[in-house]
């Protein structure tokens, strides 16, 4: 991720720690002490640190920053408001549980908190697409029809803390210098004419206006989200991955889950039965075409995540109209790894196989 | 910004909204503190305009009195929160971010920070305007830090003692024994030492006040930008009563802003010496600047 905000030739990042995001912002700030990033500082705790990117937002720079867990929770607050302030930012999500009793172990519940935000959200499953996705988040932040927040999620632990290979883009390459003037809103920098502006008068009068004017705004970003995804098609190749699209019962995973998902496939694969596999990467703007054209045929849909409530499900099960379908689960949390054989015991019970569940 | 960027083309000028016009010809940018200062801030329009506070408000007089004493109002941005003060903040012409609950500060540390990046050769003034609720309650943790981490932008606490939009619920700011919403039996702490927190946290130059000196409130709201832009941060702490809450006739809310200066707000000003002597320099420079006017005329 860090290597991503490298080649993003991001001009400011603000750091706090938390377990295991941590590491993350130490390596932003090596590059920073390098010279690539502007600025870099530890602010007070995590609202501190999400509304200050909202403040420097304002100002017109690039900017990064990344929380876990209880962080994205602390944070939030500030976090909701960036979609409807136009705050091009970019989040990392290193996942992490939130609920009691607490543990530093990796699910990716906060996710579910972010989804209604407004922001782009993409989910990576393994360091390349952490790379990848990172980097094009910024290119998606800052498109002119877009401009909301992107945040890039991945499991904490099971990625942050485990080494795959990276294909990465030259070290000597990176994108061009942020432009705050090609912007739907222009920079508070007092810079761009018309300069008397109130951007950011609130609209808390009781009246049928301030309804509307919420209501009108609110409808914008969340189209801005919607438009995120001709960029999600030009720099990941579409918002899901499908495989064995013509199968009786699919797979379908996002993060780390979608890795448990592949191998499930594969072993299916290798026994011949007729399993497809389905990755979604954009859990923001959600691929309903196309997971519901993916699905068109499917007898069973099995859905693991790792985290207790199963947001992943619910969203699939409104996207299609057979929602009957879907296997909820196998659901792991509080930082357990899912184990490729519980997915294939759904997998021969959804089609009618005995299956000697052995872990 | 250069004065031009605001100035419209002459054929472009019957086009542009008649508020931005006048705003252009006869605003307060780019002009001294004797042309568009205190003394002279009822010609204009932005800052005199009806307001939506109570009647007799004192915050609404004070935030007016802010906006007359920006020593540049063409390169100041403005940050605020929920509560009264920002119903008037928002309708004066300079930018204003309305951030989250108490988060002025952050969002300040952010903006300054960013600004400097991008011009790092101009002054661009930075300004967080909150209540005693928002500086000091909920938003206590990003105010002391930023001070603590030296950013280089104004604090200003409107004080009024109490929660006023939210209906007078005692603040950490309301005095002791204070009978308020929430505090049926009277508040039982003491009112936060705020310009004694900020001094410890590193603020440069602090004042405390009652604004009922105009000449003299506008001078030290100068100081504090002054000093921000250069040395550290400030913090200016001035009693805006709510006259609401505490049930302060409108004729008195002058004289009560007079009794308060004799006890809870007696006028207290501080500064490093670093601080000192930006204030010595500019002051002098702006004197020079003034006698040399004066001696053009004759």
């Amino acid at each position: 991720m860090a290597e991503a905000v490298k080649r993003a030739n991001v001009d400011m990042a603000i750091a706090y720690p938390i377990t295991p995001q941590s590491e993350v912002m130490h390596l932003v700030g090596d590059i920073y002490a390098q010279g690539h990033i502007k600025e870099y500082y530890r602010a007070e705790e995590e609202l501190g640190t999400m509304s200050a990117i909202a403040g420097a937002a304002r100002a017109g720079v690039r900017l990064f920053t990344a929380t876990s867990g209880p962080g994205l929770l602390r944070g939030l607050e500030a976090i909701v408001s960036w979609s409807g302030h136009r705050v091009p930012a970019v989040l990392g999500i290193l996942t992490r549980v939130v609920n009691a009793p607490l543990s530093i172990q990796p699910d990716n519940i906060e996710m579910a908190y972010m989804m209604h935000c407004g922001a782009v959200m993409l989910h990576a499953e393994n360091q390349q697409d952490t790379f990848d996705y990172t980097l094009a988040a910024f290119a998606i932040t800052e498109k002119v029809d877009v401009y909301i927040p992107v945040a890039v999620a991945t499991e904490g632990f099971f990625v942050t803390h485990a080494k795959g290979y990276v294909d990465m883009t030259a070290d000597d390459i990176c994108l061009n210098d942020f432009d705050p003037v090609a912007a739907p809103v222009p920079a508070m920098d007092n810079e761009t004419p018309p300069a008397r502006i109130q951007r950011d008068a609130p609209v808390q009068k009781s009246n049928f206006m301030s309804y509307l004017i919420h209501s009108v705004w609110q409808q914008e970003i969340w189209d801005s989200n919607q438009r995120a995804m001709k960029y999600i098609y030009e720099y990941l190749g579409g918002p899901i991955e499908v495989q064995n699209p013509e199968a009786d019962v699919f797979v379908l995973g996002s993060g780390c889950a979608a890795a448990q998902c592949r191998e499930a496939h594969r072993y299916a694969q290798e026994e011949g039965l007729s399993v497809g596999f389905v990755k979604v990467k954009a859990i923001r703007p959600f691929p309903v075409d196309e997971i519901r054209e993916a699905l068109k045929n499917a007898k069973a849909v099995i859905v693991p995540e790792h985290n207790i409530i199963g947001w992943l499900c619910k969203e699939v099960k409104a996207a299609i109209p057979n929602g009957g379908i879907v296997v909820e689960g196998p659901r792991v949390y509080g930082g357990m790894t899912l184990p490729v054989e519980l997915i294939m015991k759904e997998i021969h019970t959804a089609l009618g196989l005995e299956y000697d569940l052995k872990l | 910004m250069s004065l031009k960027y605001i100035t419209p083309a002459e054929r472009f000028k019957k086009y542009l909204p008649k508020d931005y016009v006048e705003l252009v010809d006869y605003g307060p940018f780019g002009k001294t503190q004797d042309e568009a200062g205190p003394g002279n801030m009822g010609q204009f329009k932005e800052l005199m305009e009806e307001h939506p506070m109570c009647s007799g408000c004192w915050m609404a007089y004070f935030i007016r009195l802010i906006f007359a004493s920006l020593p540049a109002p063409e390169e100041t941005v403005t940050l605020g929160t929920a509560g009264c003060g920002r119903l008037a903040i928002s309708q004066a012409a300079v930018p204003f971010i309305y951030g989250n609950y108490g988060d002025q500060n952050a969002m300040a540390s952010g903006l300054t920070r960013a600004f400097r990046i991008r011009f790092p050769e101009k002054h661009k003034d930075v300004i967080t305007i909150a209540g005693d609720g928002g500086t000091m309650d909920i938003g206590f943790s990003m105010t002391m830090h930023s001070w603590i981490r030296g950013e280089k932008f104004t604090t200003i606490m409107l004080d009024n003692e109490v929660y006023g939009n939210t209906g007078g619920q005692e603040s950490g700011m309301s005095p002791k024994g204070a009978i308020l919403k929430m505090a049926p039996l009277g508040k039982k702490g003491e009112k936060m030492p705020a310009t004694a927190l900020a001094q410890a946290a590193g603020c440069v130059y602090t004042v405390r006040l009652s604004p009922t000196n105009i000449k003299k409130a506008a001078k030290v709201i100068r100081r504090a930008i002054f000093v921000a832009r250069e040395v550290g941060p400030t913090f200016v702490h001035a009693y805006t009563s709510c006259n609401i809450e505490y049930s302060i006739p409108t004729e008195d809310v002058f004289a009560d802003a007079k009794e308060k200066e004799k006890t809870r707000f007696q006028f207290e000003e501080y500064m490093t010496d670093e601080a000192k002597a930006v204030i010595d320099r500019v002051e002098a420079e702006e004197k020079a600047a003034k006698r040399a006017k004066k001696a053009e005329v004759v």
